[in-house]
Formats: C-alpha cells, sequence, structure tokens
C-alpha cells in the first residue's frame, strides 16, 4: 500500500476542562494538538468539556496545528454526545481510546459519517487515530489500522497496556518493545503513521532523550507528549539532519537521472536505490520542509 | 427554555469564568458582572452573556459572572454549560447546524 508523508512528530494533550491550557497550548512547537476529553476531565465535568473543545475550535481554532480531539471510551456513556459535539468542532482527527478491534473502528466511522451528513461536511474528511493500550489492540493492531480508510494512525498507549499484560513500566522500557514493533510492522503494513507511547517523567529529559531516540530509531513517525516542555525535543529528534537531509537529495537526484536515462536500476554510492529507499528519502525532505528547513535553494519552505 | 434550579459552571482559575444562574420567574433578566477586566471588556462580557441567554430562549434568570479573563469562548461555552445544568437537559447539538 502507498505510505502517506505527513507530519506529525509531536502530538499535546491539553485538558479540555483548562481554558488557560488551551490558551496555551498555540503557542508551542507541536505539530498536534490533542484537546482531550477523556482522562483529564473528571465525570462530573464531561458535559462543560465538550463546550469548551467545540467553542474553542470554532470561534479559535489554532491555524497552524493539526488538530485532534480525544473522546472518551468506545462502551462509554459519554461517547455519543462526544461525537455530536467533536464532529461538529471540525477538527483533522478524531483519537480513539482503547481500540481493540476492526468492528469497533468501523461503529465509530459509521457514527462520524452519520454527523458528518448532518452537519454538511464532506463524509469521510475527519480522520482516526486509535489509541492502541492493550495487548488484544497490539495483536489486532494490523486489522485495526486497515479497518477504515479514516484511520491514519495508530498512537501506542504505554500505562494501559502494561497493566493488561501484567507488566511493570520501567524507564528503559524493554517491556515495551514488543509491543512498540508489532504496532510498527502493523503500521507500515497499512500505511499508517506510528505514534510512540508517552513518557511519563516530565523532569527526565535525559530519559526522554534516551526514550525518543529509540522511538526514532524504530521508525516511528511521532510521539505524545504529555508536558509542553518535552515538546523540543521530540521534534529535534524528529526532524532530519543535514546529513539526513542531504543523502536524501542524492537518493532522490539519483533516481531522477535513472528516470531519465530509462535506467531500470539505479545504484548511489555502490548500493541500489530501491523503492523503500526512495520512500524515505522522500519523508525526510517532506518532514524537513514541514518543519520549515529550506531545501536546496529554496527562499520559503514548501 | 424554563430554568428549573440553580447552577454553577466552571472555575476561578485564571482564563476560566464561573457562572451561577437562578431561576427568575416573573422577574426578569438580572446579570451582575464580577471580572478583572471589567473596565476593558465589561461591555463584550454583557453581550455575550445576553447572547447566549437569548439562544436559549431564556428571558428570566439571576446570572452572577465571575471572570478571571476567560476569552468570549470560553464565557459562551460555560454559559452553556450552567444553561443546561440548571434546565436538566443536554446540549442541542443539532442546533448548531442551522
Amino acid at each position: 500500500m502507498e505510505q502517506r508523508v505527513s507530519l506529525k512528530r509531536t502530538s499535546l494533550y491539553v485538558s479540555g476542562s483548562s481554558p488557560a491550557n488551551i490558551n496555551e497550548a498555540v503557542f508551542y512547537n507541536e505539530d498536534c494538538i490533542v484537546y482531550d476529553l477523556e482522562d483529564s476531565v473528571p465525570t462530573s465535568e464531561k458535559d462543560t468539556a465538550r463546550l469548551i473543545v467545540y467553542n474553542a475550535l470554532r470561534y479559535q481554532r489554532p491555524a497552524d496545528k493539526y488538530v485532534i480531539i480525544r473522546v472518551n471510551g468506545i462502551y462509554s456513556e459519554f461517547l455519543d454526545e462526544d461525537l455530536e459535539a467533536s464532529v461538529r468542532a471540525r477538527p483533522d482527527a478524531l483519537r480513539i481510546p482503547k481500540v481493540e478491534s476492526a468492528e469497533e473502528v468501523q461503529k465509530i466511522s459509521a457514527k462520524v459519517a452519520e454527523i458528518e451528513s448532518q452537519v454538511g461536511i464532506e463524509v469521510g474528511s475527519i480522520e482516526l487515530w486509535c489509541n492502541i493500550e492493550s495487548y488484544l489492540g497490539v495483536i489486532n493492531a494490523l486489522e485495526i489500522a486497515s479497518a477504515d480508510p479514516r484511520v491514519v494512525a495508530l498512537a501506542l498507549g504505554a500505562e494501559d497496556y502494561t497493566a493488561s499484560m501484567k507488566a511493570q513500566r520501567t524507564k528503559q522500557g524493554l517491556e515495551m518493545f514488543y509491543a512498540r514493533n508489532a504496532l510498527l510492522i502493523a503500521c507500515r503494513a497499512a500505511g499508517v503513521d506510528a505514534i510512540d507511547m508517552v513518557f511519563s517523567d516530565i523532569d527526565d529529559l535525559e530519559g526522554l532523550r534516551e526514550d525518543v531516540s529509540m522511538a526514532r530509531n524504530l521508525g516511528f513517525d511521532g510521539k505524545t507528549a504529555i508536558h509542553p516542555r518535552q515538546i523540543d525535543t521530540i521534534n529535534s529528534f524528529f526532524t532530519p539532519s543535514k546529513k539526513e537531509i542531504n543523502y536524501a537529495l542524492r537518493v532522490l537526484a539519483a533516481v531522477e537521472e535513472g528516470k531519465r536515462l530509462n535506467k531500470g536500476a539505479v545504484a548511489l554510492d555502490g548500493s541500489m536505490i530501491d523503492k523503500p529507499v526512495e520512500l524515505r528519502a522522500l519523508t525526510t525532505i517532506a518532514q524537513a520542509r514541514a518543519a520549515g528547513i529550506k531545501i536546496g535553494g529554496e527562499n520559503h519552505a514548501g | 427554555m424554563q430554568l428549573k434550579h440553580p447552577a454553577v459552571a466552571g472555575t476561578l482559575e485564571s482564563s476560566d469564568v464561573q457562572v451561577t444562574i437562578h431561576p427568575n420567574n416573573g422577574m426578569g433578566l438580572d446579570i451582575r458582572i464580577e471580572s478583572i477586566v471589567k473596565a476593558q471588556f465589561g461591555d463584550a462580557i454583557l453581550e455575550t452573556v445576553e447572547e447566549v441567554l437569548a439562544s436559549f430562549g431564556i428571558a428570566e434568570a439571576l446570572v452572577r459572572i465571575n471572570d478571571k479573563g476567560a476569552l468570549d469562548w470560553v464565557i459562551r461555552a460555560r454559559m452553556q454549560a450552567a444553561i443546561c445544568r440548571g434546565a436538566d437537559c443536554s446540549f442541542d447539538w443539532k442546533g448548531e447546524d442551522a
């Protein structure tokens, strides 16, 4: 399946019950803001959080962010009204907690379609991010990622996953190693983005660096941030280095030259350039451009 | 819409507003605003409060606004929540499609 290129380096959670946090979030460097109606909102405040998030997006939508609303769980009594409010707020995506099967995704998608149709939004325009937060979610990651065209990302949730596994959470994260890889493989097979888990200790920036370095090396497209102070560190790992950009440009130039000469196979520095190498190069360039890096004599971010 | 009992929404944290609303049968609207920015934005706050009340068809209510520097959309959201709570009803989302 064709893989898409997009910028989802950091997604910052902001509570739907905190106008102050919502106001501040637009001033940080995160790529995605996740307006939360779930865990950060007390049960007694679900009604007001919906109205806060709806009005925030209707009257003060951040212009340069990918906007996500995390609704309450699939089996929660709050979900139906969350969807009524959230679809009308016209976010880029909805983030669905604790997804464990394709059927769950399809049910949500059908409900979203119904509301999109009522509201007059193009049906299918609101994307879905599925949170994978249990062993069953990990086992079924591929069917979840492939369940519906709306699904553009899977995001790993470590706390609930380790609880479901009876595992202990550690900073090194070996207990998450299999889940991270399983989720990544599913995302790559389905052609959707893979978003890594939260690093919970907001005071440990060195630990965060090690954790996000691992995530980047494994292949993740981004990471969820739990605090604004984590954003720049995470972004720095998911923004291509000058060396990576130069290599990507050389790869793409070699591919172009191969096409011009009508060559079936192209090599660079003695290695064959196959389709995945070309795709990685395209991703690198797109991420660099989206991060505002000027490439190849450009005088503006393309 | 008929208010059935007093209701509160919002907090006294910075950038928020606490709205308290009471039924005021036969006595019309009584809106009182306390705000750290009343001198600059008192009229705008009043306008938003009246607009939300009108959108629910409420012509009789005691409304107390304790504003800690909330933006217009926060006042709107807290007003809507307080009214729904006071009227024991859910927000009419389909009404937003008009």
